[in-house]
């Protein structure tokens, strides 16, 4: 590492990516019979539930980046966090689509029904609108034209994280172990951050550029 | 349809129990016996006689072995729906014995072979609707839980029967972790025990009952909740007061005693309006969830008078 310092930082762009794109793959590949495996008994309930879940790991995985980077004292760590949003948004949309469609089939009564009646398909709902906006403004020309405001905007990955958890932890009939385990991470992803903004003066300001 | 009446048996015609448990007879019998003890050790595929009961059964196809016997719950085994399937194997079904006890005139330990050995194997094809809002169509192998609970002289004073799953959790990994209060148990109201729909089930199409669907002996009982079907029977209990239920004791605002199917009364955090049918693949729409699922023919009249918001 030492001999090569830009070796891990010109290998972590594409890994990443593939790191990613495998369980989207994957799960596309059982989805049109091209493994053994299958989906199984109930393919959209397995559908739902695995980009549902992908999507909330690459979500706590990107809220990692900026503490990962801060404390390794690595800033071009902070290059990979739009990836991971956008692969984490690219999950939940799939996620979504497959809610829409082929889980409620477009059935508008239905679907206004469990928005306003079920509270964990309004919180998931919402969580996914809140991302919507992120996507949309995650690129290099749009981080230009809102300027500061742009961060103050992509503070809404947090309230969405949140719910997300929640989305998923209202669902649970009884394991409560995995909600569990997302829950205590943005926990501590918060925490950092909240820390970080106390002890934010001048003088203890990093040299990494984040939020 | 008639609401079928539980079949009154004329004292004259029962067997008194010492001779349905005379020891020798057994061994004997279980040389020929009903269920091929020694082969279901073997392999999870022995053949058990049956009969088909038209009666009783549906005429939707049943969902496939594969379905059935790879999606399902069975918390012992992992709160996963292949979880039963994966971690299963570990589970001894054989040889096994049910304790009877309460408010009967004969209890005590009896062996499968004991209470199994009196009684004809039918097929029924009944639903099964999952609380979690999917539903199956399952060919069971078993008999009336009448037919069993009544050769042990139930007394006036037993009012609901209890059921309790075996508890070992060297076998079963899914009690190691405190997710539900090990052992299972679950219970019925004494009316609804004795209705000809409620089974014991020992096997699953034709065959001795696979162990992630509750080897070697489960209820069944189609007009409720599939988490009412309480699995891996060991003991059987006549009581006066209504007996605790494990998922009750988990969210008693979420899960009743009686657990009927009912699409009017959600879950509270769910619908339970509709349900998707397993096995129609990734375009099958959702279809309605009917009342009882689909037994209120049958049995509603069993819940008359009562309501069934509040005794979900």
């Amino acid at each position: 590492m030492a001999a090569r310092p830009g070796r891990a930082r010109r290998l972590a762009r594409p890994l990443l990516f593939v790191a990613c794109a495998l369980p989207l793959a994957w799960l596309m590949a059982r989805a049109f019979g091209l493994t053994g495996a299958g989906l199984g008994a109930n393919p959209i309930d397995e559908l739902m539930d695995r980009l549902g879940e992908w999507g909330l790991r690459l979500l706590i995985a990107t809220l990692c980046v900026t503490p990962l980077a801060t404390t390794l004292r690595k800033p071009w760590i902070m290059g990979l966090r739009r990836m991971l949003g956008l692969f984490a948004f690219t999950y939940l949309c799939v996620h979504f689509l497959t809610w829409l469609v082929l889980d409620q089939w477009f059935d508008l009564d239905a679907i206004g029904a469990d928005l306003v009646k079920r509270p964990y398909i309004t919180v998931g709902f919402t969580a996914f609108a809140l991302l919507v906006p992120l996507a949309i403004t995650s690129t290099a020309g749009w981080m230009r034209r809102l300027g500061p405001r742009w961060h103050r905007l992509h503070r809404l990955v947090y309230p969405a994280a949140i719910l997300g958890v929640t989305h998923f932890w209202w669902q649970v009939k009884a394991d409560w172990r995995e909600p569990a385990v997302y829950a205590v991470l943005l926990a501590g992803l918060l925490a950092w951050r909240v820390r970080r903004a106390r002890q934010r003066t001048p003088s203890t300001r990093t040299a990494v550029a984040t939020r | 349809m008639k609401t079928p009446r539980p079949p009154r048996i004329p004292e004259s015609e029962i067997t008194p129990p010492e001779q349905y448990f005379n020891r020798r007879e057994i061994m004997a019998g279980l040389a020929g016996g009903i269920l091929a003890t020694g082969a279901a050790a073997a392999s999870d595929t022995a053949r058990l006689k049956h009969w088909k009961n038209p009666r009783f059964s549906i005429a939707d196809p049943p969902n496939s072995r594969e379905d059935i016997t790879t999606y399902n719950n069975f918390y012992e085994f992992g709160t996963d729906k292949a979880d039963p399937a994966r971690l299963g194997g570990r589970f001894r079904p054989q040889p096994w014995s049910v304790r009877i006890a309460g408010e009967a005139e004969v209890t005590g330990d009896f062996t499968l072979e004991d209470i199994l050995k009196p009684h004809a194997l039918e097929e029924r094809i009944y639903r099964l609707r999952c609380v979690e809002a999917w539903s199956m169509v399952v060919p069971w192998v078993g008999l009336p839980l009448a037919d069993i609970l009544k050769r042990f002289r139930p007394t006036s004073r037993a009012k609901y029967v209890a059921f309790k799953t075996v508890l070992r959790p060297e076998e079963m990994p899914g009690q190691r972790i405190p997710v539900l209060r090990w052992p299972y148990v679950e219970g019925l109201r004494m009316d609804e025990a004795m209705h000809p729909l409620t089974i014991l089930a020992v096997g699953l199409y034709g065959e001795v009952l696979p162990n992630q669907n509750g080897a070697p002996l489960r209820l069944v009982v189609p007009w409720k909740y599939g988490f009412k079907s309480i699995k891996s029977i060991v003991e059987i209990r006549f009581t006066e007061r209504q007996p605790p239920t494990s998922w009750n004791i988990s969210a008693p605002q979420e899960y009743g005693f009686y657990a009927n199917v009912n699409p009017a009364v959600d879950h509270p955090r769910w619908s339970q309006a509709r349900e998707r049918r397993i096995g129609g693949g990734v375009f099958a729409p959702r279809v309605p969830t009917l009342p009882f699922n689909g037994y209120a023919e049958q049995v509603a009249a069993l819940y008359a008078g009562m309501d069934l918001r509040k005794q979900f």
